[in-house]
């Protein structure tokens, strides 16, 4: 298969951008997409032709590095993938495909296709876990769990914190990554106690980090890799007006 | 040397109890006037960083990635073992050891093994107070299932990404300490090298990736929590950043390195299609639970496998280990894996591939049991292979997965320099010569939740907290030889890339240090490792400049470590005449094909000393002595 790719690169932070054009060729239908950018880096390589700078690490979708803009869109036209999961088999040979980082004010481009993303890191601080230091617990069966429960736990838990949502956002909102850990944690006994605070401070970060708020235009759904719904928003929502409400009174 | 493992002696049940009462102490005020160092944020990392901080320590926690959520323990998938019973079929805290002893033929230190065992029951515990969303069952309890290698159901999973979960908890309660200020995080700063001032260790010297500046940092103690190396085969299941750099600094600082040549090959891998993959992704072996392994019995059978009638399957695990069948082992399985397709029956395009099929499965439970159980993992086989496995089996082939060797360390995790304490993957210290599945996680949490914590304190309480500071000449020096080493690769403006010499190490290493070893291939592969490592000095073309972010430049000096570590992994390999777990000398097996251990010569840790730049390196022995369980001939029929 052959494929003309638009690639946005941009030497620094401050530096300019713009999209340069390569044509790469011999590519196999069972290549991931950043299997075909390592191809083309190889070629520039050898050309003595600064490499096209990605970040990738674990390539199973799962541990959240990559992330890009593909054909418009965050991790690319397919629903719940992650960039290094996308195959060349799902574009059309001679497809045109342009791949640009993720655009939010909140993640500066550090060079290429790498974006900084250290303000996701900032919301967790603010409350996302429980306050369970090391040490000795209750035996695990001691408090039961409904399965359903721990089911919709997981759901919201698989977040890999890549920043699509951010990135798809109008807004460049970061609520369905918060509203993701809210639910993980509120749903479980474990986490229950310090869900309100949780709310708030999360919430709270979340806007002093410079991430805008929910509008309802759901896009982070639509790229979520993970599946995570907007449901969740809602239940944050309802965890923040309860909260709000009790610190008032 | 003497190697002395510091381990305790008495009744095994209580040894670690008794040690553990015996340490010194540091008391709660003074602890915040210690700082110590942990390299790598994975689950050893991450639950050391976070449980240090708490107890008041003063924590500056490093990683190559850009956030500490990332370390590639995020992508094991299974299950993490415990010795709960709480499948109620008679498992206990000496069933798990014993089992872990076997599984790691004879080659690992009883003491260790036990403490693990014992602690797998407080960390899960732990996890599920940090909201960590394990597997239940409608009665609101925890699920189990089964794993290779054992007869009981002791594996706890949050559907395939239990790794990513007990990350997020180790990750979250690090974040809770960074709030508090007690950790400091450093991401995309990768460790060039140790700092022993005084032969001890006292500091680190990072690289920051973005800017390409060097860093001093300067501590009371140092520990390396970096993984393993199963990287060095090029094509592996860790992430494409995993690398040997930390623990191969260490060594050149004078640590050993011990057993390098136990790397496990998981069964369970997508096959390979081609030299420009990245990396092989693994499928959790809990598939073993509920898929049949098989091939075609006739050679060359390339009828597409629903045309193959049960007659002319060969179900080979079932057949050869009646009493495990499919939950052999994973050493056993990939060795079978490869003789089925040395022998001419392997399936796919390629012909090393192997049946795992779930008909008989899904016929069983129906397709919804299924989908519940491995749903996240057959969507991801889809992804890959484009084959749907609800309805035609899974191909699979063994791939390079895991280190059972690293650094050495004693039974407090700290390795020969005083002060550098290694944890996880990155040491030798629990598995033998083959790991058990889902005892990974369980080794990582141990070492990080509930071993370390105490053991570095009765290292930190003989020393004078911030006795060094990153103005010291040490510091200075390794910053001066690391540059020059930088300098050195970005002169050589030769004509081949990294990946060139990435893939042709690998492809030598697969080859000849893989599944099967002999006296042959061994020393071919120590004649053609030099070789390569001459022209990597001499040829290796890199683009961009040092100050700066250079991806290149990361994946060079990475390989230039992985290069030497190739070496000592191949000697390891061939000075040890026998086969055992995931060791497998080819000279050395029964008529069945089984591997023969040598006990009366072999029975010991072989850790290696490094030397200097192109001399041989020393080896040490730690004999291994078995009070518990006699060594037998490790059987799975």
């Amino acid at each position: 298969m052959r494929f003309h790719l638009k690639v946005w690169r941009q030497e620094g932070p401050e530096a300019p951008g713009r999209f340069f054009d390569y044509d790469v060729d011999d590519i196999i239908p069972e290549m991931s997409l950043l299997e075909m950018l390592d191809k083309l880096n190889e070629e520039l390589i050898k050309k003595g032709t600064p490499p096209i700078t990605f970040e990738s690490d674990c390539r199973e979708g799962i541990c959240g590095t990559c992330g890009m803009v593909v054909n418009g869109s965050a991790h690319g036209p397919q629903p719940k993938t992650t960039t290094c999961e996308i195959r060349m088999r799902h574009f059309q040979d001679g497809e045109a495909i342009t791949i640009e980082p993720f655009r939010a004010a909140v993640f500066p481009v550090q060079k290429d296709l790498i974006v900084e993303r250290a303000g996701l890191d900032k919301v967790i601080q603010a409350g996302g876990y429980t306050s369970a230091y090391t040490g000795t617990h209750a035996d695990a069966n001691a408090i039961l769990v409904p399965k359903d429960d721990q089911e919709y736990a997981m759901d919201a838990a698989a977040c890999i914190g890549c920043g699509a949502c951010v990135a798809a956002c109008p807004n460049s909102s970061a609520m369905l990554f918060v509203a993701a850990k809210i639910a993980h944690l509120g749903t479980l006994p474990q986490g229950k106690p310090e869900e309100a605070s949780r709310a708030l401070s999360m919430t709270e970060a979340m806007q002093e980090e410079g991430f805008g708020a929910c509008s309802n235009h759901f896009e982070c759904q639509a790229v979520c890799p993970k599946g995570i719904r907007v449901e969740t928003i809602a239940r944050l929502n309802r965890a923040f007006l309860k909260a709000s409400l009790k610190r008032l009174a | 040397m003497t190697l002395d493992g510091k381990v305790p002696s008495g009744p095994i049940e209580t040894r670690w109890a008794r040690h553990r009462d015996h340490l010194r102490l540091i008391s709660p005020a003074n602890k915040r006037r210690y700082t110590v160092i942990v390299v790598g944020t994975g689950l050893g990392g991450g639950s050391a960083s976070a449980t240090l901080a708490q107890l008041g320590y003063n924590v500056l926690a490093f990683c190559y990635q850009d956030s500490a959520r990332r370390a590639h323990s995020i992508a094991a998938q299974g299950g993490i073992n415990a010795a709960k019973n709480y499948g109620g079929d008679g498992d206990s805290v000496y069933r798990l050891f014993y089992e872990t002893v076997k599984g790691g033929d004879f080659r690992s230190r009883e003491s260790n093994v036990y403490r693990l065992a014992e602690l797998s029951g407080n960390i899960i515990d732990q996890c599920v107070a940090q909201g960590v969303p394990f597997q239940r069952e409608y009665s609101g309890e925890l699920s189990t299932r089964s794993f290779g290698g054992a007869l009981v159901s002791r594996t706890l999973f949050c559907r395939g990404q239990t790794g990513q979960q007990l990350l997020l908890g180790c990750y979250q309660a690090m974040m809770r300490q960074v709030s508090e200020g007690s950790l400091k995080v450093f991401p995309k700063k990768e460790m060039l090298d140790l700092v022993v001032v005084d032969g001890e260790a006292k500091g680190i010297l990072v690289r920051d990736l973005t800017t390409g500046e060097y860093e001093a940092y300067a501590a009371d103690a140092v520990v390396i929590a970096t993984g393993g190396y199963a990287s060095v085969f090029n094509l592996s299941t860790n992430a494409v950043g995993s690398n040997v750099g930390a623990i191969m600094r260490c060594y050149k600082k004078g640590a050993l390195m011990a057993n390098p040549c136990y790397t496990q090959i998981h069964p369970t891998c997508i096959p390979f299609a081609g030299w420009f993959q990245s990396k092989l992704i693994l499928m959790s072996e809990s598939l073993r639970n509920d898929g049949r392994v098989w091939v075609p019995k006739k050679k060359g059978d390339k009828r597409p496998p629903h045309e193959i009638p049960e007659s002319d399957r060969d179900y080979y695990l079932e057949r050869k280990y009646p009493s495990y069948g499919n939950l052999a082992p994973r050493d056993i399985s990939s060795r079978a894996a490869k003789e089925a397709c040395d022998d001419g029956r392997g399936v796919g395009p390629s012909g090393y591939a192997v049946y795992l099929d779930f008909r008989d499965a899904i016929q069983r439970h129906g397709r919804k049991v299924i989908e519940e159980r491995y749903g996240n993992l057959f969507e991801l086989y889809e992804h890959i292979m484009g084959e749907d496995p609800y309805a035609q089996p899974m191909k699979i082939y063994p791939a390079s997965h895991y280190a059972m060797g690293g650094l050495w360390v004693d039974y407090n995790l700290m390795s020969n320099i005083p002060g550098l304490f290694v944890i996880g993957e990155a040491n030798f210290s629990d598995h033998g010569a083959n790991r058990l599945g889902a005892s990974a996680l369980m080794q990582g949490l141990a070492d990080g939740y509930f071993v370390l914590p105490y053991t570095i304190g009765d290292y930190l309480a003989t020393t004078q907290p911030g006795k060094v500071k990153p103005d010291n000449q040490e510091f200075k020096k390794v910053k001066e030889d690391d540059e020059a080493r930088v300098n050195r690769l970005l002169s050589i403006k030769g004509s081949r890339t990294v990946l060139d010499f990435r893939i042709e190490l690998g492809r030598l290493l697969w080859e000849n240090v893989g599944m099967a070893r002999s006296e042959e291939t061994l020393t071919k592969a120590l004649e053609e490792i030099p070789r390569i490592r001459e022209a990597f000095w001499s040829d290796l073309k890199l683009t961009g400049s040092e100050k700066d972010l250079n991806q290149q430049l990361e994946r060079a000096w990475r390989l230039s470590e992985a290069l030497d570590f190739a070496e000592i992994l191949t000697l390891d390999a061939r000075e040890r005449r026998e086969s055992c777990g995931a060791h497998f000398r080819v000279e050395h097996q029964t008529p069945d094909g089984e591997a023969l251990r040598n006990d009366a010569e072999y029975s010991y840790v072989a850790a290696w000393e490094y030397k200097g730049e192109g001399e041989k390196p020393a080896m040490h022995k730690e004999p291994l002595t078995f009070e518990v369980v006699q060594p037998t001939v490790r059987s799975y029929k």
